[in-house]
Order: C-alpha cells, then structure tokens, then sequence
C-alpha cells in the first residue's frame, strides 16, 4: 500500500515539475525561475503537510507518505538546483548562480519554516495561552 | 515521452524513500543521513547525464527519463526544508546548519565534477 501511494505520488510530482518547468521561462542570463519556484512552493507545502498531520489533520498514512514523500518530494529537486548551479558557474555567470542559491536556501528554509508554522497553527497558539 | 518522464518519477521517488529508510535504520541519529547521501549522489549522477546530454551522447528521451524523471524525483528540496525545520525545532541549531551548509557545498561539488567528468 505504500509502495502504491509512493508511486503514484511520485508520478504525478514529476509531470507536476516537468509542466511547470517547461510552463516558466528561464530568464535572460539564464537564471532558472521555473525550479527555484517549484523548489519555493513545495518547501511551504511540505512543511503545512507533515506539521499538520498528524494530529491537527486527520489523513490516512498512505495519503501523508503519497502526498508528502510522493508529490512533493519529486516535485522538488535537489540534483536540478545543483547541476544548474554548477553550470552557470561554468559557463561565467558566478553572480547569476550565487543569487540562484542563495534564494533558493534562504528562500526555502524560510517557507518551510512558515508552512510548519502554519501546519502546527493551533498547537503553538495553546501553547502560546499555557 | 510523458510516461517515461513519470516513470522515471517512480523509480526515483521509490528509491529514495526505500534507500533513505534503510541508510536511516544503519545510522541510527537524527542527523538526515539518508536525504543527505540521496542529493548528493543524485547531483553527481545528474552532473555526468546533463554532461552527456551537453555534449549529444544522450538522446532527448534518455534525458528526460533518467534526468528529468529520476534523478529529479529521487533528490528533494521539500524534505531537506523540513529535515531542517524538525532539526533547529527540536534545538540542534549546530547540526542544522552542518546540514545545510554540507548538503549544498557537496552537492555543487558533486555536480561540477559530475560535469566535468564527459
């Protein structure tokens, strides 16, 4: 059942990231807006998800792991930021690749930080009142 | 083309759940080993495919699976976000940073030799 959930999930993150990929154009020194965003938005969404599950939401394991580990893990990527890095240095463009990771860590620990904030909501409000 | 792409996702996301659980059960801290090894290794092998899909040594469809669809899969971005969260949460602000800091450095080193390697 979960082998299940994982590759479903798996399957419809990937499309989810090639489409948008392909959807978002890289801008014009080559600054990769497509996976930094994708790379934004699944932080948040990871961190609402498992903050909020369980506990303040109620989902069945399987949806947890096919949405979190499934979608959102493959909808994001590590190997992609890298490889752009890396050959953005290569090819010269050493600031264009330093401002591309510097958002992207920044900018997606923040989110996760937020989407977990917001996921707990209301446990870190009672804890707020104890 | 799109199903190669999404089962390329498959094998990915199987592999790093199935081989991130098994390096987690050998280490045994809550140091995220397995999500460490997994975008790092997958930075090389995503280095050398995008090296050989530069160069014309990789058609189109080869690309697209085992680049776009695994090695895109197989890494994360959301988990080391979170694994990151679950770490400065519970206080080790220390291996949080490690973390983060090796996570990136390795995995443009990675990627940059992986690049260089065809």
């Amino acid at each position: 059942m979960n082998g299940i959930a994982l590759a479903a999930g798996g399957f419809a993150g990937t499309l989810l990231r090639y489409w948008l990929g392909e959807a978002i154009p890289t801008l014009g020194d080559g600054f990769p807006l497509g996976i930094l965003i994708i790379n934004l938005l699944g932080c948040f969404a990871l961190g609402v998800l498992f903050a909020a599950t369980p506990g303040r939401w109620s989902l069945p394991p399987q949806v947890r792991l096919g949405l979190g580990t499934g979608v959102m893990g493959a909808f994001t990527t590590f190997s992609t930021f890298s490889v752009q890095s890396a050959d953005l240095v290569r090819s010269g463009h050493g600031v264009t690749a330093g401002l591309y990771i510097a958002l992207s860590v920044v900018g997606g620990l923040a989110l996760a930080f937020a989407g977990a904030r917001l996921g707990r909501g209301t446990r870190v409000q009672e804890e707020a009142a104890s | 083309m799109i199903w190669l792409i999404g089962l390329g996702g498959v094998a990915g996301t199987l592999a790093r759940f199935y081989g991130g659980k098994w390096m987690h059960a050998r280490m045994r801290s809550s140091f995220p080993w397995g999500t460490w090894a997994i975008n790092i290794s997958g930075s090389l092998l995503l280095g050398i495919l995008f090296g050989l899909h530069d160069a014309g040594r990789l058609t189109e469809g080869v690309w697209l699976t085992l680049g776009t669809g695994f090695c895109g899969a197989y890494t994360t971005f959301s988990t080391f976000g979170y694994e990151t969260v679950q770490l400065v949460s519970n206080g080790q602000i220390g291996r949080a940073a490690v973390y983060v800091l090796s996570s990136v450095i390795l995995g443009l080193a990675s990627a940059g030799l992986g690049l260089a390697l065809f």
